[in-house]
């Protein structure tokens, strides 16, 4: 009853904007632009058909793939480059040229070595997302408060025990931002690659419905779809960061 | 006659300079005391002073450019845990829960080690909230479980700094009776830094206290009441009279 009476604002402010919507598609008799109703009929119509669970199947595997090999890759490097000062200095430089760089300008790049197949948007979905994930599981271990580590210095345990007790427990909560960020990035940037070539995913059915017949409801569709997606998988992340173990970091 | 018992804590001629903007800071000029096997020594000297680098030299934590800090008869060089330091801002970790502190200090070898850290939480008056995160205790309760976690790898001494600062006067008051009542099961050297001389008086078998930096010994106190003590008695408050004036404080009394 509360969540709801929360939410009731922001559901006004979606009626009004769809309201909007439709007013001015019907007062300008657009031929092309869709109203509403014509979205949600082209979405049941893709469902129906099984073709818009293939293009979301296939968004989120790529997805999914990229997002795990960055995050494999990321925090451990993170955590070693947060913890030996050498690696930092010889590493973090690189990365910092790396990280402005926008995904997209990486699109030819992707294609030249791997391809129209799927290990290019794998690809660019794993470069988007490494970089703010190392970034922010550096950060976290920098940033763990010395009285901590001297309390573990205090009791003269083991290094295992420091790596498996105190650092690793005290950076997840950054790693944790992370990976919400590398996950949101990551989201972004398969739609965009899906645009380039393929022929699957959201991107690919936005792009394709344009071009097969200027078909501006499921260009819509696909739109609003992706902003759901991107808001479920949020959500997820989300869902970590109120684990016990890191509410600490966040509880205030 | 009796034999001797060597002290516990031996300082000997420390000293310990900052070097910040090229200015040369002398914090410790010439320190020397001794802490004897089970004595509860205060110190006390006005904010600034150096008292927190005293105790972290002798701690371990920071190393004196001269001198020596001797435990046992062996010289100090670096932390262990047979003597754990207790902060004002405490060092609980948070993302482990009350019994998970307690243990961590615990090598895996030590027998019954889980029967000892719940023995340890319920010493401290936490028995029930072994699996709770810190953040869901309040103040006063996460001092007990940094005692309790100092107390169960059974060190040999407890190096306190304004270890209650951080609490309001009534918990604060309410600590040091637990402290008091802990020790008096468990008799451990203790070295307590404090700004609040009722506290020494309220703890501490002898206080010492500091001049303003550089950090030199000014005065020392034996306090010779019973516990448990009364601050506010005569000669508490003569004494307390006596350490503020050392500390350039007079009041009306």
């Amino acid at each position: 009853m509360k969540g709801l009476k929360q939410s009731l604002p922001s559901i006004i402010v979606i009626a009004v904007v769809v309201g909007i919507w439709w007013a001015v598609v019907v007062a300008t008799q657009s031929a092309i632009f869709p109203t509403p109703w014509a979205v949600v009929a082209g979405t049941l119509e893709l469902a129906r058909d099984g073709t818009l669970w293939e293009h979301i199947g296939a968004s989120l595997m790529r997805v999914g793939a990229g997002f795990g090999l960055a995050v494999a890759l990321a925090i451990p490097l993170g955590l070693w480059m947060g913890w030996v000062h050498g690696a930092f200095v010889t590493l973090n430089p690189l990365f910092q040229i790396l990280r402005p760089i926008s995904p997209i300008a990486w699109i030819p790049i992707a294609i030249l070595w791997f391809g129209v197949g799927n290990a290019s948007p794998i690809f660019l979905i794993f470069i988007a997302s490494v970089f703010p994930m190392i970034v922010q599981t550096t950060v976290g271990v920098h940033t763990i408060e010395k009285r901590f580590l001297r309390a573990a210095e205090n009791f003269g345990v083991s290094r295992t025990k420091l790596f498996l007790k105190v650092v690793f427990p005290a950076t997840l909560p950054q790693i944790i931002v992370g990976m919400r960020i590398g996950l949101g990035v990551a989201w972004l940037v398969v739609v965009a690659a899906e645009m380039i070539a393929l022929r699957s995913g959201l991107g690919y059915l936005i792009i394709d419905s344009r071009n097969a017949g200027n078909r501006y409801d499921l260009v819509i569709a696909g739109m609003i779809i992706i902003g759901l997606i991107g808001l479920m998988l949020d959500g997820f992340m989300r869902l970590l960061e109120s684990m016990k173990v890191v509410r600490w970091r966040y509880a205030h | 006659m009796p034999t001797k018992i060597p002290p516990r804590i031996k300082i000997q001629d420390i000293r310990k300079s900052f070097r910040n903007d090229k200015v040369r800071l002398q914090v410790i000029e010439g320190l020397d005391f001794e802490v004897n096997e089970g004595e509860f020594v205060a110190i006390v000297g006005p904010s600034g002073c150096g008292k927190t680098t005293l105790m972290n030299i002798i701690a371990g934590f920071l190393a004196p450019d001269s001198g020596a800090v001797n435990v046992n008869g062996v010289v100090r060089n670096g932390p262990n845990r047979k003597g754990i330091m207790i902060t004002q801002q405490g060092s609980v970790f948070p993302w482990l829960t009350v019994k998970q502190n307690l243990l961590f200090g615990l090598p895996d070898e030590v027998p019954n080690r889980e029967a000892l850290a719940d023995e340890y939480a319920a010493l401290v008056g936490l028995k029930g909230f072994e699996n709770n995160y810190p953040h869901e205790l309040s103040g006063g309760m996460l001092k007990r479980v940094e005692i309790a976690r100092a107390l169960v790898v059974k060190p040999e001494i407890l190096y306190m700094d304004e270890p209650f600062s951080a609490l309001d006067a009534l918990m604060s008051l309410r600590m040091q009776n637990e402290l008091l009542r802990i020790l008096s099961i468990e008799k451990h050297t203790v070295m307590l830094i404090t700004h609040d001389v009722e506290e020494a008086i309220h703890l501490a078998d002898r206080i010492l206290v500091l001049s303003p930096r550089p950090a030199r010994i000014q005065a020392s106190f034996d306090v010779p009441f019973a516990h448990p003590r009364r601050v506010s008695s005569p000669e508490a408050q003569a004494l307390r009279v006596a350490i503020l004036k050392e500390l350039g404080v007079t009041e009306a009394v």
